[in-house]
């Protein structure tokens, strides 16, 4: 029976990443779902490239960033005294960046899709644009949000080449599961890897299933 | 840059649009913005509620300058209260909910009617716990008006609020419409492309094209004006508010009062607070020296000539006081001729139809006197 140590790290960091980047991209989401900016255009490119760059690539340029002689990790190291790569808080930036478009798009869809029919009358009743994004904007995009929180999360637990670039394989630190199942292969434990990959492949249904369950309902109710 | 009391002013400029408009606003009463589509009778009201943002040019009422060239008023401090098209009900509020959403967030005021009464005024009570999703086209704009009264605005603006409705939902909302003329505290501007709601609903007319006001005044005067050509296709007629004096169950007639003496009208109308508006056309107005003994023609009046004017088509135009009240008959020239027209001459004039506009159908009087 394999430690579960690393299930429980990898659903920690979904958590913490997720958590993150609803609060920062939602901002950025409805930024970009407005303006007419040139910078659009530019920023919604860096978003999406995530999608399209092999993991090792963006891996490679976040240890040289991150690392204690990069532009970000000697900061880091001055501030902290610790090193980011090879660490949980590593992991956690990576991880930002590495699910960033699979939580930005959906918000952005959802916050686009309102139109300017249900602000324009929210002004004329006198509410202010703050207020209008938290009286008429969120609540009318709560399936964007969940889609959002439920694909980032399970974007990062399925992360595996960043991890490996700059977090390594330290137990307990940077260990996430997809890593534990590759060194189980690699020392031929294949009752351990198929443990862990059961439970990997059960909790990644449920996610999905209760994604499309709960879209479901909230399109039927409106 | 200052604007006078009683009046709208806006201006914008811009690539492919000019508006340049000064409207007088009485203190109370509906004023109609009439005008073909694409005439910016939509992006006057837009201005006048901050909605346009990239709109260069002025804004002000009753004194208040609300946007110029340095300064902008945002819309959530302009105390208007807007009723679009589409109704804009909040989707995930109760009616409830999206009724309080402008009244908490402005001031109350002591002179306007309470939440109680407007909600009763347009009988939304029974559908407050709904949601928007669950009402009716007609329920829906109901709850939007109710919605922008109870923002307590200094000044109502409504935006063609019944052109997604079908004809029976137009019907249906129409009497809600009257009581709230009748009740409304505060000037209102109704934007329109149908002159019978104008008709009916409007105490004063302003005819738009191209951005700009081709003529303003109180609506019986500007229906009597021919030099308009959007209104009614140039063709002139009067508006006359009556009151129900009684029915007549036998023959099915209305006789109604109105300034100049007494009319009939087939039908049963006004069994409610509002007065009745009569539109007559021009033309089925018919004149004779004497009145005549045996017709089929129930409604003759005497009348007395104020003046004539030549129209093209070999007609002439032919203002008449009827009593204290106005009509315009539409005649020949040939009649006029015969008839020997001239100011100051009695006369009787025999009116052919009638709409009656509070029930929004065309009545021939003429049709009912067959059978009579």
């Amino acid at each position: 029976m394999p430690g579960l140590g690393p299930l429980w790290l990898s659903v920690k960091l979904g958590l913490i990443s997720t958590a993150i980047l609803i609060l920062l991209g939602t901002p950025l989401a409805f930024w970009l779902s407005r303006t007419r900016s040139h910078a659009k255009t530019f920023i919604e490119a860096m978003v999406a490239l995530p999608i399209v760059l092999p993991p090792t690539v963006l891996g490679f340029y976040l240890l040289i960033l991150l690392g204690p002689n990069g532009l970000v990790g000697s900061y880091w190291v001055k501030l902290t005294e610790s090193s980011l790569t090879f660490s949980f808080g590593g992991l956690v930036l990576a991880s930002i960046l590495y699910s960033m478009p699979f939580v930005i798009q959906p918000l952005q869809n959802a916050f686009e899709s309102i139109g300017r029919g249900f602000v324009e009358a929210a002004e004329t009743l006198g509410a202010r644009p703050l207020d209008i994004f938290f009286t008429i904007i969120l609540p009318l995009s709560t399936r964007g949000f969940l889609t959002a929180a439920i694909m980032g999360f399970a974007h990062t637990l399925g992360e595996f080449g960043v991890v490996l670039m700059v977090g390594g394989n330290i137990p307990g630190q940077t260990r996430v599961i997809s890593i534990a199942i590759y060194d189980h292969v690699e020392a031929l434990e294949y009752a351990q890897a198929h443990v862990l990959s059961g439970l990997l492949l059960a909790f990644s249904f449920t996610c999905m299933f209760a994604l499309y369950f709960i879209n479901g309902r909230l399109r039927h109710e409106n | 840059m200052k604007t006078d009391a009683g009046h709208v002013t806006a201006a914008l400029s811009r690539p492919d649009f000019t508006l340049d408009v000064d409207i007088k606003v009485p203190s109370h009463g509906v004023t109609g913005i009439f005008g073909a589509s694409g005439c910016g009778k939509t992006t006057l009201l837009r201005c006048i509620a901050g909605l346009e943002r990239d709109a260069r040019g002025s804004v002000g009422f009753n004194g208040q300058l609300w946007q110029d060239s340095e300064n902008f008023v945002p819309p959530w401090q302009r105390p208007v209260g807007f009723v679009f098209q589409d109704a804009r009900l909040f989707p995930h509020m109760t009616v409830a909910r999206n009724l309080n959403y402008g009244r908490r967030r402005s001031a109350p005021s002591p002179e306007l009617s309470s939440p109680e009464q407007i909600i009763d005024m347009l009988g939304i009570g029974h559908l407050l716990d709904r949601k928007p999703a669950q009402l009716s086209g007609g329920e829906q704009q109901r709850a939007s008006i109710a919605r922008a009264l109870l923002r307590y605005p200094a000044l109502v603006l409504m935006d063609e609020p019944l052109a997604n409705l079908d004809a029976g939902r137009k019907q249906e909302i129409m009497p809600f419409l009257d009581r709230l003329h009748a009740n409304l505290q505060v000037p209102m501007l109704y934007v329109s492309h149908s002159l019978d709601e104008m008709t009916r609903l409007c105490d004063h007319l302003v005819v738009m094209q191209s951005g700009r006001v081709l003529g303003q005044g109180r609506l019986h005067d500007m229906l009597m004006r021919t030099d308009l050509p959007t209104l009614g296709g140039g063709e002139a007629s009067t508006v006359l508010d009556v009151r129900v004096l009684d029915y007549d169950p036998h023959y099915q007639l209305s006789r109604l009062q109105f300034a100049g003496g007494e009319v009939v009208v087939p039908g049963r109308h006004g069994d409610h607070c509002c007065p009745l508006r009569l539109r007559i056309m021009a033309s089925d107005v018919s004149l004779c020296r004497e009145r005549p003994q045996s017709s089929s023609i129930l409604n003759i009046l005497p009348a007395v000539v104020e003046s004539r004017r030549a129209e093209s088509g070999g007609h002439v135009l032919v203002q008449l006081r009827v009593g204290e009240a106005k009509l315009m008959a539409r005649v020949t020239l040939k009649s006029a001729e015969a008839l020997n027209l001239t100011q100051g001459q009695s006369l009787f004039a025999q009116i052919k139809g009638v709409a009656v506009k509070n029930s929004a159908e065309q009545v021939a009087i003429d049709n009912a006197n067959a059978e009579a």
